[in-house]
């Protein structure tokens, strides 16, 4: 068939109405029963214990070579003591909350684009709902709240161990002092930042699963439709998440003015 | 007896239990069922044959309200499924079983959680869910599988699950999507022996898809014997009279009525399709 821009439009324009309805019914859903506590609780476990290995040691490295790359560029200007502030505003600002959702966005939107489209291209979605359970209600809302609620969480560990290791490097390469470190890190930071930095994780998380989940439910052609929808799930949730980085960024930064 | 337990209490008032009026359905363009019209009564066994790409799969996903028509409308106990919200389409479904074409069983749940999964949903006390489980796989003599793992398990053991799980809330209408599909003959006959049990100990309503012709006359000139546990053949070539075929081809119905009818018929596509 010839490609028409405008069955492109129309395909693209009811794929965002798709989404937007599933998501509106996921985070509706929750204020009504039946609710699956259990699958919360399940979910939160699997997200975020889960992904608590992966967070802690992307934290704790990104934290080192912060402190490591911005020693020489300080330097220059003689002020190597300011490494604290540096990491603890990069962190808490930008990198911890980015690099937490594109870690989790890479192990669990995948993992909810492949486990909800098995079940789709195998049917059990419909057995699902043959059976008089809402598969929405069921399979993703729960993911969505459970990573709403643990993807906060794992910010906030990312943010402490990337200091934390910038506190290693400043202290055992660079000779800085300890106690100057973290001092200068506290200060550093203002109620500013902590909101700003502790916003972002709440919508990377519901972009995570609402694309996730997305993708898993729209997935067709057996199992090589379930590896596209997984790749897909992956691509667009960490572009997604770098655009609302900014995006947030922007309005924090026109409410707050830092 | 599990059978005994299983049945319905008979007391069914004889408005159609399924009524398909002018439905059409339409995927890419492409006309998957053209005009359909049908009725299903009370206690009635209805087989749906034709090849493959007919639209018979859909047809059974229109009748449980997984899909909805274009045009035309469909009745279910009385209620028009075609314009109901999901949510009140959910209590519907609570009154009928369906057992998919390829199990659809839930491959991270053991077997007695997947024959459990209604039950569970409903809140049914743990100690009454596992003994209707017990119950219900006893009918399809699988209870030494109850804590194996769908993967475990043959194809034909799969489809005896599903249809364990599509009778333990004792539906008043259940729905084979193809249930003897990619079977061997042996394993075939033993699951058309299950839906006949189904059919003549509780008199379920039921709509049933085969591309098997063999297994559709199976069902319409046996019955189930219940004191020798096995089906056996009507007397003097009988046929089963709750037990009619619909033909379908291409989209469009081409046969409605019964095995006397069906065999009898004299439309060249149809003898060429039996033949």
């Amino acid at each position: 068939m010839p490609f028409s821009p405008e069955d492109f439009a129309k395909q693209k324009i009811a794929a965002i109405q798709d989404y937007s309805i599933l998501s509106w019914q996921a985070i509706s859903d929750i204020f009504s029963r039946p609710r699956y506590w259990a699958d919360i609780f399940t979910q939160m476990d699997s997200i975020g214990v889960g992904s608590t290995p992966i967070v802690v040691l992307t934290g704790f490295f990104t934290g080192c070579v912060l402190a490591l790359q911005s020693a020489t560029s300080l330097k220059a200007f003689g002020a190597v003591s300011m490494t604290g502030n540096l990491v603890a505003l990069s962190m808490v600002k930008e990198l911890g909350p980015v690099l937490t959702g594109l870690m989790v966005s890479g192990r669990n939107a995948s993992g909810m684009a492949s486990e909800i489209g098995s079940m789709k291209v195998t049917e059990q979605i419909d057995a699902m709902r043959a059976l008089g359970t809402d598969p929405v209600r069921k399979l993703i809302t729960p993911r969505l709240y459970a990573t709403i609620f643990m993807l906060f969480f794992l910010t906030i560990l990312s943010d402490a161990v990337g200091i934390a290791g910038g506190a290693l490097v400043s202290v055992a390469l660079l000779g800085l002092n300890p106690s100057s470190y973290f001092s200068n890190s506290y200060r550093a930071l203002e109620y500013a930042d902590i909101v700003q930095g502790l916003t972002k994780p709440i919508f990377s998380a519901f972009i995570i699963a609402t694309v996730g989940c997305y993708f898993g439910m729209s997935t067709k052609g057996g199992t090589q439709g379930v590896g596209r929808s997984t790749t897909q799930a992956v691509v667009v949730s960490s572009v997604f998440i770098i655009i609302v980085d900014f995006l947030v960024s922007r309005a924090m930064i026109g409410v707050f003015g830092r | 007896m599990a059978e005994e337990t299983l049945s319905r209490d008979g007391s069914h008032d004889q408005a159609p239990v399924v009524v398909f009026d002018h439905v059409s359905i339409t995927f890419d363009l492409k006309p998957v069922l053209d005009d359909i019209s049908f009725t299903v009564a009370p206690g009635e066994t209805r087989i749906i044959l034709g090849p493959a790409g007919g639209g018979k799969s859909v047809l059974m996903k229109l009748t449980n309200g997984l899909l909805r028509p274009d045009s035309g409308s469909i009745h279910v106990f009385g209620e028009e499924i075609s314009s109901m919200r999901e949510r009140d389409i959910f209590r519907l479904r609570a009154r009928i079983g369906m057992v998919f074409q390829e199990s659809a069983l839930f491959d991270s749940l053991s077997v007695e959680n997947n024959v459990a999964y209604r039950l569970h949903e409903e809140r049914v006390p743990e100690e009454e869910a596992h003994a209707r489980v017990v119950e219900a796989l006893k009918f399809v003599e699988l209870e030494k599988a109850i804590q194996k793992f769908p993967p475990e398990l043959s194809g034909g053991m799969r489809r005896r699950v599903s249809i364990a799980r599509a009778i333990i809330s004792r539906p008043d209408l259940i729905l084979y999507d193809s249930p003897t599909g990619g079977l061997d003959p042996i394993t075939s006959t033993t699951i058309i022996e299950l839906v006949m049990k189904q059919r003549d100990v509780s008199h379920t309503t039921s709509l049933l898809i085969t591309h098997r012709l063999q297994d559709a006359f199976t069902l319409a000139m046996h019955r189930f014997n219940p004191q020798t546990g096995a089906m056996e053949p009507l007397p003097n070539g009988g046929v089963d009279e709750s037990t009619k075929f619909l033909v379908l081809n291409e989209g469009k119905v081409v046969f409605d009525g019964t095995t006397r009818e069906l065999v009898r018929s004299t439309d060249p596509w149809l003898r060429e399709y039996l033949s």
